[in-house]
């Protein structure tokens, strides 16, 4: 027997959850914010006021702000395109990255950092500091097409067939990581390994704002995907009968996946398990629906990739931890616990 | 150009479905009218469910046509036959833990753009009918094999529960829907079939069991009979489900005794 939350509660307490992050986000830091300081920047910042130079108005919307706006966008894109892939595989097991985005964008960033030099002089000069975002992206696009590609078969994409084409695509991309680690002097890394880690730490605006948007317009486009992959949990050929035009989901699915955790994962590197671990929080206090598991997958994630980032940059300041590192230590214990108590429902 | 043709139900004409070489189905001609109950029958293999997914625009024959009201069924578009037309399928994993009631509702997703006004209804009720009502909260991959029947069956009849408004015959295809029912709800789901055929809706179901399309089926299909072009043959069930019939497709010594009530029944071995 299921004593489930109605999604409504479910909802309301991943916003609360998410708004305390931001608030718990907003105040920590290398300069601490007083919560009536917050207030006042707040409130300012409401009037477009520009004459409030204070440190921590400053502070707050030069570097804390920028930083929050890429956590939640990070952290939504990631919660949101894990049900979406959960949903269309019909597996627990699915995450963004089965579908070769992350392999896809890291061993592109990864040729860039140790190659770059070499094989692309021209690129750098061009894109400037853009030269890694757009390698990822474009990696994480590419890498994805690839598995589609390989998992059509008669008209039809076969699922099985996309997850083992993800797992043999996603091995090849990282023994090219491997080999480009091999090749790279320490400092190259250094680099790729942080990468490989993710972090906020590249927050600038002008990244945020392209982040932002693409992670909204994917939300809004996932928005319309949640009712049909309901039926798709009844199995392909059920959904047919049901009316579901179950390819034009699945490309869906598939390319508003792409582009958020692309956009994400260009911009702050590979953060692990939020697409795997928040929808299954959902889940397990919600049900399966995903119309509820959707949004509140987008809220949870937010929070968590929030929370480890306040923690990934005080806890052992000056120096900053991985957030990789931040997400699986505080997601996968919670989880774990989680899994004890709800053993049942899975 | 011929004429459209404007015959109503649902039929194929020389259906045929092969993957490669291997014919699942061949040269299938079979016409049904809404209102009645039609019996599938046939050994293993014979391609029953094959046959069902034609009829009902899952597969597109290979070669031949199916046809509802004179259109091709694939021609009506999926949405629109969903309307009109349910499949219950033989087995049917459902991932992730829904409830039975969540089961259930799926069964309304075609109509989610012009709901009815007592959704919430159509599903309890469906429950009652199939008496799955007390395992409504229960998560469906929990329930026994006779139990989950018992729920899907509930998600068909919700899809089709109310006569459509144009007057278009509704469809209830079933594969198999009595295999995993005690011998109660096998009767019980075989009584409820008539009674929706009764108000007009067209029931195609697969079945094992001679004797419930014996007492049950008002024509029946039988596939894989010997020695006939494309092994199959349609007509009333008292007339087609002889023994002499049954032993050439079966193999199986056949005897049928009239019992007490009145009612035929066949004996085997």
């Amino acid at each position: 027997m299921s004593q489930r939350f109605p999604p409504r509660a479910v909802l309301a307490g991943c916003a609360l959850l998410l708004a305390f992050a931001l608030a718990l986000g907003a105040v920590s830091g290398a300069y601490a914010i007083s919560l009536p300081q917050l207030w006042k920047v707040l409130a300012s910042l409401g009037q477009g006021a520009a004459a409030d130079k204070s440190p921590e108005y400053l502070v707050f919307v030069n570097i804390r702000l920028p930083r929050l706006v890429l956590g939640v966008a990070a952290g939504a894109g990631l919660g949101m395109a894990g049900t979406l892939m959960q949903g269309l595989f019909r597996n627990p097991l699915a995450d963004p990255g089965l579908v070769g985005i992350s392999s896809g964008a890291a061993l592109a960033a990864g040729v860039t950092i140790v190659l770059g030099a070499w094989f692309m002089p021209v690129l750098p000069r061009t894109l400037g500091s853009w030269t890694l975002v757009v390698m990822a992206f474009g990696g994480g696009l590419s890498v994805t097409l690839l598995i589609y590609a390989l998992s059509r078969s008669e008209g039809g994409t076969r699922m099985a067939l996309m997850l083992l084409a993800g797992i043999a695509v996603n091995a090849l991309a990282g023994a090219g990581l491997g080999f480009l680690s091999v090749m790279a002097t320490d400092e190259q890394l250094r680099s790729l390994q942080f990468w490989l880690l993710g972090s906020l730490g590249g927050a600038r605006w002008s990244a945020v704002i392209l982040v932002g948007v693409a992670v909204l317009l994917s939300c809004v486009a996932a928005a319309s995907l949640a009712a049909p992959l309901n039926a798709i949990a009844l199995g392909e050929s059920q959904a047919a009968l049901l009316g579901v035009d179950v390819e034009r989901i699945k490309r869906r699915a598939i390319v508003v996946t792409a582009v958020a955790v692309g956009a994400v994962t260009a911009t702050t590197g590979i953060i692990g398990f939020v697409g795997l671990i928040a929808p299954h929080w959902v889940r397990m206090v919600a049900g399966p629906d995903h119309r509820a598991v959707l949004p509140a997958s987008a809220l949870l994630g937010a929070a968590l990739v929030l929370v480890s980032d306040t923690v990934a940059r005080t806890a052992m300041a000056p120096a900053e931890l991985p957030l990789g590192v931040l997400t699986a230590f505080i997601g996968v214990p919670m989880f774990l616990l989680m899994l004890r108590h709800f053993r049942g429902r899975i | 150009m011929k004429a459209p043709d404007l015959e109503l139900g649902l039929r194929c004409e020389d259906a045929e479905v092969r993957i490669g070489a291997k014919a699942l189905l061949s040269r299938a001609t079979v016409r049904l009218a809404p209102g009645r109950v039609t019996a599938i029958l046939g050994p293993n293999g014979a391609g029953k469910s094959t046959l069902l997914s034609v009829l009902s625009g899952q597969r597109e024959p290979t070669a031949g046509r199916a046809l509802l009201d004179g259109r091709p069924l694939r021609a009506h578009g999926m949405p629109a036959l969903a309307l009109r037309r349910a499949l219950m399928p033989q087995e049917s994993a459902v991932a992730f833990d829904f409830s039975a009631r969540d089961v259930v509702a799926l069964g309304r997703y075609p109509h989610r753009l012009a709901p009815a006004p007592d959704e919430d209804a159509i599903v309890a009720a469906a429950m009652a009918l199939t008496d799955v009502s007390a395992l409504a909260p229960r998560v469906l991959n929990t329930l026994s094999g006779g139990e989950k029947a018992r729920v899907h069956m509930a998600r068909v009849l919700a899809q089709l529960w109310h006569p459509r408004a144009d007057g278009a015959a509704r469809w209830l295809l079933l594969d198999e829907p009595t295999a995993a029912l005690d011998l109660a709800h096998q009767h019980a789901a075989m009584r409820l079939l008539r009674g929706w055929a009764g108000q007009g809706v067209g029931v195609v179901v697969v079945l094992h069991d001679l004797n419930l399309a014996r007492r049950y089926a008002d024509e029946v299909v039988v596939l894989g009979v010997p020695d006939i072009p494309g092994g199959l043959c349609q007509g009333p069930t008292a007339e087609v489900l002889a023994p002499p019939l049954i032993e050439a497709v079966w193999r199986m010594p056949c005897q049928s005794v009239v019992g007490a009530d009145g009612i035929e029944q066949y004996l085997f071995g």
